[in-house]
């Protein structure tokens, strides 16, 4: 997926995430931590398409995140955290597959399911943590390091336990050729 | 524009990339970009941090909060009939449970219910024998009404649920907080048996309040018929007013009738033309067919649960 159709793509998935993540979730809460739907799928994002597309688009959804209705932090937080987070999972996904054996396909391939579910993990960790640390240095919600800590814990538990799904969903978007454009290039 | 002729190349040449050019095939963000984006966010943070209120963010958190406030809202509206689905999987068994504790609870708040009236009633008696005995200056020990007499054994007798260990005797006034009930005929050590004023066989000697003539309260039998009790005096010549209140004329100690306890009010007087004599009715005071908490005139000096004089005034 190339172009519009996977900024379309990205501008969907972002937003609905969001909806989902403000409005479904806060029922299936756990103590209050809610699982981070946009930032799992700016890690799906990740695994397929370029690094800069990753982490301009991490930087979209995290400021999507900062100033959409509930938010009351300090703007720019999220967007940081996602933008690392977009950079870093696109970076390490792609040398990991640039390292892989065999020649290399043309189109992105789909990456396997067990790197989603790190990549998924190891995103929310980074995430999560890099928006706990910028409030901690903005002392935005003063509250404790351990407070900080068990619900920056919990979230990347919950987070992982997600990203067992939302990742391959959003991985599958974006592998999705639009099928007009096939049509278009048939005829 | 010129024409190429030569021949194609059979082997490009190798062109080697820079590491920024092979950086942008590999789709990675140059450093520039890097930089600049991460410098915004943190522009973007201070800025919003330090400016408060006013900060250049708000107009853009209120534009984004018009556009999604409402799909929020909206996705919302759509989950609640999805969130409210699990309530109706319910087995049987689940909803009649519930509808077998919601009704114990049901039964229970009736039963309070029903017991209040009864409970704010026998405050009422208690507080109504205080007074009696503030009023009359006796000791009175407390008992509740446990039975009528049947109609088959032509006597009105109740039993009452105190007797010997309360310091009960034989002969002993009984009294509510209306006033004279009746006077104990035997005791058990825990039940006393009253004959009540309006039985054939009682007889009180009882005086007009006003004139202090005497005379004597005879009982009719009966307890649901009207005028049940009749005053005949002493001295036939005097006429009993209607109205005139009469209070018992009072023996030695506690008994029979102890001294100065309502019986009841003149409510007809009727005239024998023949024997030039007057025949009272009297209105008893004290509503016999809805005895609730009694009390009996004891002595002074009785060592048991007694209502004392002034004891809640």
């Amino acid at each position: 997926m190339r172009g519009n159709s996977r900024l379309v793509a990205a501008l969907l998935i972002v937003v609905t995430a969001l909806l989902v993540q403000v409005t479904v979730l806060p029922h299936l809460a756990w103590n209050g931590v809610v699982p981070d739907l946009v930032l799992l799928s700016v890690v799906g994002a990740a695994l397929v398409t370029d690094p800069r597309f990753a982490t301009l688009l991490g930087f979209g959804a995290g400021l999507l995140l900062d100033v959409a209705p509930p938010a009351d932090h300090a703007a720019g937080r999220w967007a940081l955290a996602l933008l690392v987070v977009g950079y870093v999972v696109a970076r390490l996904a792609h040398d990991y597959q640039a390292a892989q054996p065999g020649p290399q396909p043309a189109s992105t391939p789909r990456p396997p399911y067990l790197l989603m579910l790190v990549a998924g993990a190891g995103g929310a960790f980074v995430g999560t943590s890099l928006f706990a640390l910028t409030g901690l240095l903005l002392q935005d919600p003063a509250v404790g390091v351990g407070a900080l800590l068990e619900v920056v814990l919990a979230a990347v538990a919950y987070d992982a336990l997600v990203a067992a799904v939302a990742v391959p969903l959003v991985v599958w978007v974006f592998r999705r050729e639009p099928a007009p454009r096939v049509a278009h290039v048939l005829r | 524009m010129s024409l190429d002729t030569r021949p194609p190349r059979q082997t490009p040449v190798r062109h080697v990339a820079t590491p920024r050019e092979r950086d942008e095939q590999r789709g990675l963000p140059t450093r520039s970009l890097l930089l600049a984006l991460v410098l915004a966010c943190i522009t973007l943070m201070v800025v919003d941090r330090t400016s408060g209120e006013d900060s250049p963010v708000e107009p853009v958190r209120r534009v984004v909060g018009e556009v999604l406030g409402p799909a929020e809202a909206g996705v919302n509206a759509v989950l609640g009939p999805v969130l409210g689905l699990p309530e109706m999987l319910r087995t049987n068994d689940a909803l009649r449970e519930e509808i077998a504790a919601q009704d114990d609870e049901i039964a229970e708040l009736r039963r309070e219910a029903h017991q209040n009236p009864y409970d704010v009633a026998r405050a009422e008696d208690l507080r109504a024998l205080c007074a009696m005995a503030t009023n009359t200056g006796y000791l009175l020990a407390p008992a509740r009404f446990s039975g009528y007499s049947s109609a088959q054994s032509f006597s009105s007798t109740i039993s009452i649920d105190a007797g010997a260990d309360a310091g009960i005797r034989p002969d002993m006034t009984v009294v509510n907080g209306d006033g004279l009930v009746g006077r104990v005929l035997e005791v058990t050590s825990h039940t006393s048996t009253v004959l009540l004023i309006v039985d054939a066989d009682s007889t009180v000697g009882g005086k007009l309040g006003e004139s202090l003539e005497s005379g004597f309260v005879d009982g009719r039998g009966g307890l649901a018929d009207g005028d049940p009790l009749d005053l005949r005096l002493v001295d036939n010549t005097v006429l009993p007013e209607q109205g005139q209140q009469v209070v018992t004329w009072g023996s030695e100690g506690t008994g029979p009738y102890v001294a100065g306890i309502p019986i009841g009010e003149v409510s007809k007087v009727y005239e024998d033309i023949r024997a030039g004599t007057y025949r009272a009715v009297l209105e008893p005071y004290v509503d016999f067919t809805s005895l609730g908490d009694l009390a009996v005139v004891v002595p002074t000096g009785e060592d048991t649960r007694v209502i004392e004089p002034e004891a809640c005034s």
